[in-house]
């Protein structure tokens, strides 16, 4: 039980380290709801228009405000040291690494889930598809963070790695934007929507077992 | 190792030592070129002379001679890009990371000719250059999925630490291409059916298949090529302080 323990006390760290910081933890939101506003500036204010566009606005919001979001991910640990002594420790270096992911979907994820109603209120959508726009953010937004940390480990070790970590993660991003923003679009026309969630489902427990790896092989790339 | 019979085994591991596997693809190339250019050529007329004008899409159709074989080659390169990374990140092999950075140019290469040529010949077919059709948009993101490849080794200065950064990110990518493939086609054929872009296949006609086949055969050959010289290259940059490479550049 040694590693759970282990699991637990880095997502407690993280979680503390980043109530120490509350005002960085409001940025992906703040940016959220900028981004949000400014489709209807862009676009125009018909009611019509914004409320078929709303799934795809909301969706491409959120996904540019979760990948913003990455940076910090494995950034200050990196820049301190802490980031070796994680990979030193003789539990598995992807569990530990998964407890620091699911610390950053908690911070940066979940309130985009919380003000996503607000948003949704904003560009017109329905009670249905709100409803489904909830649950695709639920199970979406951790495949974004899972996904993106590999990216982020990748690219940690750079010292201009922004750029070029949104050309390594936005591909990879296409299919929950797909089946997110169709289960909306979907649900506010009525039709059932299963399949897409459904197909949501699977693509976080793939992400949930997987993504680890690949990320924990590319962060001892990145601290060597 | 018990598997694999010896004289392959001894062939790899000699392979493995940059001066001979410089050596021994420098005199690979010529006969390589050779084969291409007589594949190219027979490929290029059966498919512009002989084949017959299709009977819905006139001469137009000819364009598949180039821009099949690319699209394939395009998927085909990422796998061997993977696959190369993937044994430079488990058995450290310095010349399977060059052989997958060098697949990433020429990969990203045959991804753009498909688009394009793609495009040219959807002008006058569809009367558009581009539509949002699920074989464009996955190819278009695997263009995309290249560029990252390129830019991330571009980025990191250390190149064996870029090499093992890009071999992870190829096997990433190669999870992730199907996944990315059916979702555009999902997404696609639930926003609007296969009206336009559906291409009716009818068994195409052997007089018309057997240059596509060549050509085919000849895209694998220019990828070797292409990528045994980048590889050739980059190797040499590498290795600029090792003895070999000194002796080398004296004897030219």
């Amino acid at each position: 039980m040694a590693l759970l323990r282990a699991f637990i006390a880095i997502i407690r760290r993280d979680l503390i380290l980043a109530f120490r910081r509350r005002a960085e933890m409001l940025n992906p939101i703040l940016f959220f709801i900028i981004v949000v506003t400014l489709f209807p500036l862009g676009v125009g204010a018909q009611p019509q228009l914004l409320q078929s566009i709303a799934p795809g606005i909301i969706w491409v919001s959120a996904l540019l405000a979760a990948m913003l979001s990455l940076d910090g991910l494995f950034r200050s640990d990196f820049d301190d040291g802490s980031l070796e002594q994680l990979l030193l420790s003789p539990h598995p270096t992807s569990i530990l690494i998964l407890g620091k992911i699911i610390a950053h979907w908690l911070v940066t994820g979940l309130p985009l889930i919380l003000v996503a109603p607000l948003l949704a209120e904003f560009l017109g959508m329905h009670t249905d598809a709100l409803i489904i726009l909830l649950k695709t953010l639920i199970l979406g937004t951790p495949v974004l963070s899972l996904v993106g940390a590999i990216g982020v480990a990748l690219t940690v070790g750079l010292r201009r790695g922004g750029m070029i970590l949104s050309l390594l993660v936005l591909p990879l991003y296409v299919p929950v934007l797909i089946f997110a923003s169709n289960a909306v679009e979907m649900a506010s026309g009525g039709l059932p929507v299963d399949a897409q969630i459904n197909i949501l489902l699977a693509m976080l427990c793939l992400a949930l077992v997987l993504a680890p790896l690949p990320a924990s092989a590319a962060l001892k790339m990145s601290v060597s | 190792m018990f598997l694999i019979p010896k004289p392959v085994g001894k062939f790899f591991h000699r392979m493995a030592s940059p001066p001979y596997f410089y050596d021994f693809t420098g005199r690979l190339i010529p006969w390589l070129s050779w084969i291409f250019l007589f594949l190219v050529i027979a490929g290029l007329y059966g498919g512009l002379v002989l084949a017959p004008a299709d009977y819905q899409q006139g001469d137009s159709f000819r364009i598949i001679y180039i821009h099949v074989p690319s699209a394939w080659m395009s998927l085909f390169v990422y796998v061997v890009m993977a696959i190369a990374g993937g044994i430079g990140l488990i058995w450290r092999i310095k010349l399977a990371e060059i052989v997958a950075i060098s697949s990433a140019s020429v990969g990203a290469g045959f991804t753009f000719i498909a688009l394009v040529t793609g495009s040219l010949w959807g002008k006058p077919m569809w009367g558009t250059w581009w539509v949002w059709d699920a074989r464009l948009t996955s190819e278009l993101i695997l263009l995309f999925l290249y560029l990252g490849v390129i830019g991330l080794y571009g980025a990191i200065d250390d190149k064996r630490t870029a090499s093992r950064a890009v071999a992870i990110l190829a096997l990433v990518g190669v999870v992730n291409i199907p996944i990315i493939h059916y979702s555009v086609e999902w997404w696609n054929t639930l926003h609007q059916g296969p009206t336009v872009t559906k291409m009716d296949k009818p068994s195409i006609h052997i007089s018309m298949l057997w240059p596509l086949l060549v050509m085919a055969v000849a895209f694998k050959f220019y990828y070797v090529i292409a990528m045994l010289q980048r590889a050739r290259t980059e190797l040499v940059v590498r290795e600029r302080n090792s003895q070999w490479v000194k002796l080398l550049l004296e004897s030219k």
